[in-house]
């Protein structure tokens, strides 16, 4: 079965009242997109000091003897941002977007709970109620809320669980990753689906997901309509982040509703053979670099109205362990993307690395709490009045005069 | 104590046919009994096990014959050799486990198997974890189910797929020598070995730095086998907890006693296992009733899971049907309703990747969670029911006893679901194309369920 095929059957199968409108009236719609958001969590740590390198600190070398990355100009070296930090070189196909002005860093930043437990961290990260284990809603829920994004398929997590996050009253959409995704499925048949139509339509628990599972598939065939018509462009055709990236973009061309994605990537956590300009992180930070660009690509005009966050639940040892990597630290750097930023530059509280400055002379302090982060896209970029953002961040007062250039 | 269907909910990886007719003939209590002391397989999946190349290999000569050869890297068809020998464990650990799920009569053994490979969770696919995993499961977990906690942690803390997942066998006084060629601290199981294995968040960096001190030296030798290296290990004196340990292999192992017989620990485990037998937010009385036991049987597991059993709140949650099947145990019970003689695990393996819970393949230490706000969301049920029509209209080619591209004949799976599955959904099953019948009960709402 092709996807046009595949499409009429989804077509048939979900009735008139679920179908997209004409490929003309999408583009009427298209203007009224409003802003998104897309945030991008690295789940176990990535170390930001060697991807958001302070080069010009002779401490760095000294911390770091084999896990450095190079200066700029050396071989596998940093590509300069500012003369006194510079990119980790995996990370070159994000150059372009930093000269532009459309990428940033706040370095320093993170959450004030000073616990290196992974998990624990990640869920206050999620939550973005540090301190409170038992919240049990994640901040981009609570924003969907906030935004007045009431469809399950206005918020989209891209994998096959549904993260802490995500989580909470509004409803939420997930998205297969990979080249799955793309694969026609036996519920795409429509005797298949009446028949389950039958026992699950009505049902006391499962009912609703049921019902929003065939209005994302559908949104996802007219997604997966629109990745047909780019592939004759060159679009990639494959797994990994950066096809999962494009697949977004055309999603959120498609669908003007859809104003929150979600995603993570795992395998930052490295405790051995961390590597420098090449190596472990080296090969983790190239696809998300590479993605990333590709999908500001992907986005075209849709760009200009888009924010990218990219976080972690905390930075990694200023010093370098016994075995070639990095253990738990404390702040770290947060990447901000977006069309219309204040970016090519590096925001936040920067103190050095001496060890009077290190958190426990031994990683970096946070100077920048990341609900400000939040705060700030929130209000400047997605418009979210004040009233509504305290129901976001709850007990938080934003205080944001450091950031203020980043949403002039 | 509660209805054999509720058993079988609860206590197996699914209903299969005839299952009901059996517990009911055995009783209820003392099949709880029984498989608290499982014996061994039955002759035949014994037999299937005992065919799989690897079974059962222990973990150096693991190494000898899959591990890495020196000159591999410049050799292309010596990297696609290992590459194939490390496929060919998967397949051997992932099969084991999977027949023994479906077939093996121990229902509960297979259940704690899943439960605690979790709680210690390593990952296959790191590195050398790939040569030790079936072997970490076979000894290191399945004996001591039902044992005592302290010996199960010590048998995973020694075990080289938990050192190497964990880095621990890097783990070495900086100034040692010998082995490795950058010997140092490294702090990732001191601080897992507390936060997941054992007592939970009750502990500050002084304790990991204590802990990863006292840990130095607990290691792998050439053969990659365990080994405790005294010239790498750091000798002074460590607190942790407010309790103070000498340095020495003795220390270590009392340090990890210490932590198995702490009250924190029967608290952690105590609310883990409750939340994955009985309810996602488990009743505090059950957990606290569970802990109180645990403190007084020195952590006997055994005792642990019949208090959990007996406990009223057992019985109150299972007549509810409120525990969501995670992606695994969907798939079981899938398989298991269907009476069928599984033969080809294979296509499995890419299933349990697209619903989101790859055997063997959970990457960070803390396992799988098992709850429906992780599991349930509209993408995750399409990929169920999909699966519950590939495998009900005989599309995946899995089993030796049926032909491939019939459907499955759906009075077994009748048989099997019928105490479980709503009338309407019945009648919904009947009425539905012939192709169509045994699928709808597979992927009907109560199976999502147990």
């Amino acid at each position: 079965m092709d996807r046009r095929t595949l499409l009429k059957l989804g077509a048939n199968v979900l009735g008139m009242s679920l179908l997209p409108l004409g490929g003309a009236a999408w583009g009427a719609r298209l203007e009224q997109a409003g802003p998104r958001l897309v945030v991008v969590f690295l789940r176990g740590a990535v170390d930001g000091l060697n991807v958001v390198v302070p080069y010009a600190d002779d401490l760095y070398y000294e911390y770091r003897p084999t896990i450095a990355v190079a200066k700029p100009g050396s071989a596998n070296g940093l590509i300069d941002l500012d003369g006194h930090f510079g990119l980790h070189p995996a990370l070159a196909a994000l150059q372009p977007l930093w000269k532009t002005g459309q990428l940033a860093f706040i370095h320093a930043c993170g959450s004030p709970d000073p616990d290196r437990s992974h998990f624990e961290a990640q869920a206050y990260m999620e939550t973005a109620m540090p301190g409170i284990p038992s919240t049990t809603s994640g901040w981009m829920n609570r924003l969907a809320t906030a935004m007045q994004l009431h469809q399950a398929a206005d918020v989209v997590a891209f994998g096959a669980t549904t993260p802490l996050i995500v989580r909470g009253p509004a409803p939420v959409a997930t998205f297969p990753t990979g080249r799955a995704a793309t694969h026609p499925e036996a519920m795409d048949r429509g005797r298949v689906q009446e028949a389950f139509d039958r026992i699950y339509l009505n049902d006391s628990r499962l009912g609703g997901t049921y019902r929003e599972a065939l209005q994302t598939r559908s949104t996802l065939l007219r997604a997966l309509d629109a990745d047909m018509s780019a592939s004759a462009q060159g679009a990639p055709d494959s797994s990994g982040f950066p096809a999962d990236a494009v697949r977004a973009a055309r999603m959120m061309t498609a669908d003007p509703k859809l104003r929150l994605v979600f995603f993570q990537l795992g395998g930052w956590d490295t405790h051995v053979s961390e590597g420098a300009g090449t190596g472990q992180l080296a090969n983790h930070l190239k696809p998300l670099g590479d993605g990333l660009a590709a999908f500001t690509a992907a986005l075209g005009p849709q760009w200009r109205n888009t924010v990218v966050m990219v976080v972690s639940e905390f930075g990694r040892t200023a010093r370098e362990n016994g075995n070639r990597g990095t253990d738990h630290g404390h702040g770290n750097a947060h990447w901000v993307l977006g069309g219309a930023i204040g970016g090519g530059h590096i925001y936040g509280d920067w103190r050095g690395l001496s060890e009077s400055e290190l958190h426990q002379n031994r990683d970096l302090p946070v100077t920048t709490d990341f609900r400000s982060v939040i705060a700030l896209i929130a209000q400047r970029h997605l418009n979210v009045d004040s009233a509504a953002l305290r129901a976001v961040l709850a007990d938080y007062a934003p205080g944001t005069a450091s950031l203020d250039r980043l949403f002039a | 104590m509660f209805s054999p269907e509720q058993a079988i909910d609860r206590l197996t990886l699914g209903a299969a046919p005839e299952a009901f007719q059996r517990m009911q003939a055995t009783g209820v209590g003392p099949w709880v009994e029984q498989q608290l002391d499982p014996g061994a397989e039955p002759a035949t999946l014994a037999q299937r096990l005992s065919e799989l190349p690897s079974f059962g290999l222990d973990p150096a000569s693991a190494f000898d014959r899959y591990g890495p050869k020196p000159g591999m890297r410049q050799d292309p068809s010596a990297r696609m050799a290992y590459r194939k020998g490390l496929h060919g464990l998967y397949l051997d650990a992932a099969s084991a486990r999977m027949l023994r799920g479906v077939h093996s009569p121990w229902q509960l053994r297979e259940l704690m198997t899943d439960f605690w490979f979790n709680h210690f969770n390593v990952f296959f696919h790191k590195g050398l974890c790939a040569l030790w995993t079936g072997d970490y499961e076979q000894t290191a977990l399945r004996p001591h189910l039902f044992g005592r906690f302290e010996d199960l942690l010590l048998a995973t803390a020694r075990h080289p797929a938990m050192l190497f997942y964990l880095d621990n066998w890097r783990n070495a006084v900086p100034t040692s020598r010998g082995g490795h060629d950058h010997a140092g601290f490294n702090e990732n199981y001191g601080r897992e070995v507390m936060e997941l294995h054992t007592i939970g968040l009750h502990y500050s960096q002084a304790d990991v730095i204590g802990a990863t001190r006292l840990l130095t030296g607990w290691g792998l030798n050439r053969r990659r086998a365990f080994h405790f290296a005294s010239r790498r290990h750091d000798f002074s004196l460590q607190t942790i907890r407010g309790k103070r340990f000498a340095g020495g292999e003795g220390a270590i192992i009392d340090f990890l006693r210490f932590l198995a017989r702490h009250p924190d620990t029967a608290r952690h485990i105590s609310f883990e296992m409750a939340q994955y037998f009985v309810a996602d937010v488990p009743p505090p009385d059950l957990v606290t009733h569970m802990a109180a036991r645990y403190n007084d049987t020195e952590g006997d597991l055994k005792a642990v899971t019949l208090a959990m059993i007996e406990h009223p709140a057992f019985a109150r949650s299972a007549a509810q049907r409120n525990k969501f099947r995670t992606p695994y145990r969907y798939t079981l019970a899938l398989l298991r309703a269907t009476g069928c003689e599984l033969d080809n695990i294979k296509p499995l393996i890419g299933t349990l990747h697209r619903l989101g819970q790859p055997l063997y393949g959970c990457v960070p230490p803390n396992g799988w969670a098992n709850t429906q706000a992780e599991w349930l969301s509209p993408d995750a049920l399409t990929h169920r029911l999909n699966l519950a029509v590939t495998i009900g209209a005989g599309w995946m080619k899995l089993f030796a006893d049926q032909p491939h591209g019939h459907a499955l004949p759906l009075v077994p799976v009748l048989e099997a679901l019928q105490h479980t599955t709503l009338h309407s959904v019945l009648a919904s099953a009947r009425s539905a194309p012939p192709a169509m019948q045994t699928a709808v009960l597979l992927g009907s709402p109560q199976m999502q369920y147990c």
